[in-house]
């Protein structure tokens, strides 16, 4: 893949870049708005995070033309932190998920994301985009006939109007034609208003208000890690389809550590922590973006437009916004992951099915990601667990083959498949095709050449490569004087 | 008769239909030669790296997806390349063509109807309208 210049990378597709970026602005605020009340603070929290996040990724993050903002993953993070500590309590978190994400970024952890397993990736996917349906669902509580209307036909906008043109979002056409009805009709259907207020100011400086100790940090500190987790975890994964999209190269340890600084940028300003958007950064690859100055123009257009349209946000209905959130769970729910369920391996299907309803049950997608790896290194583990020995007679020798890994899951296997009860002259056991992978591994083979000299058999090992014989050397009782008298 | 000749491909059934028409035509001039055109846009991207992740399996996924064209072609001994473009299927496949000067163009249809042509919008239809090259469209 092609790695760009830092000059192309800022100034190798400018037309494409702007329009692409002023695109990715109209289609962020809705977005940005819908993922403040998920989690349950003002929208200006959200549009705030956008903007610090967009604008400073933009200047150190990783991936050129991709979109990072606040986020649906994030925002369910937080979602408790917020009603039991307050909005300070959130700006302090996300200073943290910062910091930790830097660390992770400097300790070049990306390179860890090939041991989380795709069946974790996709149910983690699929997870995130049933908890932003289910975060939808308090809206219809006591909703009138109007609203159902409105969210139907956001919806139909949403799907049917890029069939004419694809220059403007359809989401945030559905989002002003719904709004221009609800005013024209002067229905009384909730409106973001209703949510909160929107300030159309820009984001200032501060310090957050909580108070500096240990106390403060244990509350803070375990939000943070699952933010910084989940968030790179997203982040890296969209990095990759952005990598895939325009077929070039992006640096995934610089990335790690931009998400890190944006997300301090955010807390200081008054902003959520977020992350990148799959949803938004393809938006922009197909709209034509692909440099950083995508990423800028998108997050300075935004805060443009709040600061000019401010009174008008807020008379957007919530029902144009679970328009928009619904279409946001349909693309983000990996739909080929249910048409492949007959093709795919079970075990891969019971992870992935695992770590989606492990996070529906917690709302928390770091607690779904941990259930999905820990299933899947134990059915990993199971699999390979499975030594086979086959056994011949030359002469008066009986030869035992073992085939597969000889580890602390398969020596019981292992050494049941050997009968010390036959009278023999000499065993030979050839490792030829098996690998003896720990301390497990050699203690069972002792077993085996001490139960059989304690019979009178001669034994001998053989086959074995390199790194087994090594590890046996070092650990094998049976090699030392001495023991054949202790085998009991 | 044809010499250059275009397969929109994405390895779904009514593409194989398509691509045993185009071998029909290939068949009919020795000199011909077939380019397999598989475009990948976003949605597929995101699946693909979903599932696989690393760069070097995806790209060896998609051309399995392409093996039973693939087989064809080289059961008929035609010669033939094949070219994986990022983009909307329809888009990328007009530039492309439009750009390499082939003489035909032969694409499958899916049988969308009304409803799901008004959403998902068909790519033949696209192509038919935008390739310069006369165009084949499989039914």
């Amino acid at each position: 893949m092609k790695v760009l210049s830092k000059k192309e990378q800022w100034f190798g597709n400018v037309k494409g870049d702007i329009l692409a970026g002023i695109v990715v602005a109209l289609a962020l605020i809705p977005e940005a708005i819908a993922f403040s009340i998920i989690a349950g603070v003002d929208p200006m929290v959200g549009l705030y995070a956008s903007f610090c996040i967009a604008v400073t990724i933009s200047i150190v993050g990783g991936r050129p033309g991709m979109i990072s903002a606040a986020t649906g993953a994030m925002a369910l993070l937080m979602v408790t932190l917020v009603a039991d500590h307050g909005l300070q309590y959130l700006f302090a978190a996300t200073i943290l998920t910062g910091i930790l994400q830097i660390l992770f970024g400097v300790l070049k952890l990306a390179r860890f994301m090939k041991f989380i397993p795709r069946a974790v990736m996709i149910g983690f996917v699929n997870a995130l985009a049933i908890l932003i349906f289910m975060a939808q669902l308090e809206q219809f509580v006591d909703a009138t006939w109007v609203m159902y209307a409105m969210v139907a036909g956001a919806l139909a906008i949403i799907y049917i109007f890029p069939r004419f043109t694809k220059a403007v979002p359809s989401p945030l056409v559905a989002i002003i034609v719904i709004t221009i009805i609800a005013i024209m009709t002067k229905s009384d259907v909730r409106t973001v208003g209703d949510m909160g207020t929107i300030t159309s100011a820009l984001p200032a400086f501060f310090i957050p208000d909580v108070p500096f100790n240990l106390e403060t940090l244990k509350i803070i500190f375990p939000y943070s890690i699952a933010l910084a987790i989940v968030g790179l975890l997203e982040s890296l994964l969209t990095a990759s389809i952005v990598d895939d999209m325009t077929d070039t190269a992006s640096n995934k340890n610089m990335e790690s550590r931009g998400q890190g600084i944006a997300n301090i940028v955010a807390g200081l300003f008054g902003g959520m922590a977020g992350c990148a958007m799959i949803g938004q950064s393809v938006i922009n690859v197909k709209s034509g973006g692909r440099g950083r100055l995508s990423a800028l123009v998108a997050g300075t257009f935004l805060m443009f437009l709040i600061l000019v349209l401010g009174n008008i946000v807020v008379q957007i209905p919530m029902a144009a916004l679970v328009g928009v959130m619904i279409m946001v769970s349909i693309g983000t729910f990996d739909w080929s992951s249910i048409k492949g369920l007959a093709k795919t391996p079970v075990t891969d299907s019971i992870v992935m099915v695992t770590t989606t309803v492990t996070t529906v049950f917690t709302h928390d997608l770091s607690k779904g990601v941990f259930a999905g790896i820990i299933l899947s290194a134990i059915f990993f583990v199971a699999k390979i667990s499975k030594v086979h020995v086959a056994s011949r007679i030359e002469g008066d020798k009986k030869i035992y083959a073992v085939t597969g890994q000889v580890f602390f899951a398969s020596v019981d296997e292992l050494v049941a498949a050997f009968d010390f009860n036959e009278e023999l002259k000499e065993v030979e056991i050839d490792f030829t095709q098996a690998h003896v992978w720990d301390d497990s591994g050699v203690a069972a083979i002792d077993k085996i050449v001490i139960k059989l000299r304690d019979n009178g058999v001669l034994v001998r090992l053989s086959g074995l490569n390199a790194p087994s014989s090594n590890l046996i050397e070092r650990l094998a009782v049976h090699r030392k004087p001495g023991a054949k008298f202790s085998g009991h | 008769m044809f010499k250059k000749i275009l397969i929109a491909a994405d390895g779904s059934d009514h593409s194989i239909r398509a691509a045993a028409k185009a071998i029909q035509l290939a068949e009919q001039n020795p000199d011909s030669e077939i380019t397999v055109v598989y475009a990948v846009d976003g949605q597929t991207s995101k699946e693909d790296i979903l599932h696989h992740f690393d760069k070097s399996i995806v790209d060896q996924v998609r051309k399995k997806r392409l093996e039973p064209i693939e087989n064809l072609l080289k059961e008929k001994g035609i010669s033939y390349e094949i070219k994986i473009l990022q983009g909307e299927p329809g888009p990328a496949i007009v530039e492309f063509s439009n750009k390499m000067d082939f003489d035909v163009a032969v694409v499958g249809s899916r049988g969308l109807n009304t409803l799901q042509e008004m959403v998902l919008g068909s790519v033949s239809h696209k192509i038919a309208k935008r390739v310069k090259a006369p165009v084949l469209i499989v039914k």
